[in-house]
């Protein structure tokens, strides 16, 4: 396989979703909605706290993900499907990992921009008190990282249907699944915790969060990324059943 | 670019879309695929353009096959889907420079192909427009100036004139016959003014086999029925049925004959002879000889849309 000829055809999907997001309003909205929100209950723990962290931000955007993603992926695939111009795509000379990967890029570029807007808060912050720059640093990372998950996930919810409503409500259930993993572990068999606990992303994250960027977790977060765009891969690939 | 298809089969779950389907298309040809709904047009045409695989057979595009050389045949393809889908939010150069990008082509020759579309498509004052915002027609021309800008020398047209009125249908006509030349059509249809007016040849499809294939001209000869001749004479004759119809059915190769009624001395009659005999002048003659007025004489041939019936109506 022509590896250039690949990374033209991701740049082009990318570029083209990515405009798509800003020629209709999405972009707008999803950045704006971000970062009020975060930007709200940020400075409301930073008043009522009175501390120089942004610890209650890193435990808010996780749940601000959980909403905003699914709506940001849930047009990639499923509107194509709808309005049949996934078959002029896929008709292309592409293959369906640069489809995946192209439309996957976007929308993760789409809520890294948001998150890094965010960056204006650390400055606030950091410009009124001592903060610890490392934590924030794996903040900022382990979200990163998060992001991907939780896009990769939508994009695959996105691939199983022509219908954005249920691609949001199944994006949203998958990112929540695996969100609320590690805190339903006094309910799972005494077994299955340690397992059940390495599924959860919210587990790794904190782990990164916490300035300590281990290797495992990063692995975690690739080999996740990886699968959940590999099932997307097949997804799209139905077609030829 | 020729296209071989070979024994092609389609199931979808149990059911067959299409069965054992094979032909092959010429370099240059414009191929008009006929059928009703559901005979498995699309089906063939989007195994064609690598959209899926078939159940079994193969289908070659100068030398590759789809299912060793998809890409391959696929950057020599363009291809326009039935109903046209198109990006209604993007804008009609942005929308075709991204058709381009994704076929590879470099920015030198980007720029001249997507002139030369704007041009040949006469997409020139809705260049800047969204493609939602356009007419119907427009956005067809948007659809074929897609599957085209890449040069590509093979077209395939699922339906490309569904939708328009009739003058837009015979703009995007003349464009694919013009467009057509340098390259090998084939386009689907169920309308048979259609393909009888772009096509070089036909392949009537129905119920996922083909039926009939030629050119337009050899379908209606070969499946013409009798000859009907429809005539109305002018005799000051009291009973018509006594004196006319026994001197029509008299002449030789008309099998049968009927009274169509008439008034003030206007008689009509149809005449129907056997296959491939012309009895045009036998019916003068006999009029002058009996100094009958001929006031009308009709051949009714064939046409294609008989064809059509005939073949699919089974």
């Amino acid at each position: 396989m022509d590896f250039k000829r690949s990374l033209t055809n991701v740049g082009t999907i990318f570029q083209k979703e990515l405009r798509s997001y800003f020629n209709s309003a999405v972009a707008y909205v999803v950045i704006v909605v971000f970062l009020a929100i975060v930007g709200w209950f940020h400075s409301n723990a930073l008043f009522l706290a009175n501390t120089a962290s942004l610890r209650l931000m890193f435990e808010l955007v996780p749940i601000v993900f959980m909403f905003i993603i699914p709506a940001v992926t849930m047009r990639l695939l499923s509107e194509e499907k709808k309005s049949g111009t996934i078959e002029l795509l896929t008709t292309k000379p592409l293959i369906d990992v640069e489809i995946v990967l192209g439309k996957f890029l976007a929308a993760w570029a789409l809520v890294g921009v948001s998150l890094l807007l965010t960056l204006v808060y650390y400055f606030t912050i950091a410009a009124l008190g001592d903060i610890d720059s490392g934590p924030v640093f794996g903040g900022y990372f382990g979200l990163m990282l998060m992001a991907g998950i939780y896009v990769a996930m939508g994009l695959f919810a996105s691939s199983l249907t022509d219908n954005q409503v249920i691609a949001f409500i199944v994006g949203f259930v998958l990112v929540f699944l695996f969100f609320m993993l590690d805190k339903v572990l006094l309910y799972v068999p005494e077994g299955l915790t340690s397992i059940v606990e390495f599924l959860s992303v919210d587990y790794h994250f904190s782990n990164i969060a916490r300035g300590v960027v281990d290797s495992r977790d990063v692995l975690y977060f690739l080999s996740l990324l990886g699968f959940t765009l590999y099932l997307s891969v097949l997804s799209l690939e139905r077609r030829k059943w | 670019m020729a296209i071989t298809v070979r024994n092609l089969t389609k199931y979808y779950g149990q059911e067959k879309a299409i069965d054992d389907i094979s032909f092959d298309v010429k370099t240059g040809e414009i191929l008009g695929f006929l059928g009703p709904n559901g005979a498995g047009k699309t089906t063939t045409m989007k195994i064609i353009t690598c959209y899926m695989p078939p159940s079994k057979g193969t289908v070659d595009v100068d030398g590759h096959t789809i299912a060793d050389h998809s890409l391959e045949v696929r950057r020599k393809i363009g291809y326009l889907p039935e109903l046209n889908p198109l990006y209604l939010d993007m804008n009609v150069v942005e929308y075709l420079e991204y058709a381009a990008r994704l076929h590879g082509i470099d920015k030198a020759t980007l720029k001249r192909q997507l002139a030369s579309m704007i041009e040949v498509c006469g997409l020139k004052e809705v260049r800047h427009k969204d493609i939602g915002e356009l007419s119907k027609g427009y956005k067809q021309r948007v659809g074929l100036a897609q599957a085209m800008i890449h040069d590509p020398e093979v077209l395939i047209l699922d339906e490309p004139t569904s939708g328009l009125d009739p003058n837009q249908i015979v703009e995007i006509r003349n464009l694919i016959r013009q467009l057509g030349r340098a390259k090998t059509v084939i386009l689907s249809t169920h309308i048979l003014s259609e393909v009888q007016a772009t096509c070089d040849r036909v392949i009537i499809v129905n119920d996922g086999a083909i039926v009939a294939d030629g050119t337009p001209e050899e379908l209606q000869q070969k499946f013409r029925g009798s000859e009907s001749i429809a005539i109305e004479l002018r005799a000051q004759v009291a009973n018509p049925m006594a004196e006319i119809f026994p001197k029509l059915k008299a002449l030789s190769s008309v099998e049968s004959v009927e009274y169509g009624g008439g008034e003030n001395g206007c008689h009509r009659f149809s005449l129907f002879a056997a296959k491939g005999s012309d009895i045009r002048e036998e019916i003068f003659r006999q009029a002058v000889q009996e100094r009958w007025v001929l006031l009308e004489l009709t051949r009714k041939v064939t046409s294609l849309e008989e064809v059509f019936h005939k073949l699919t109506k089974l």
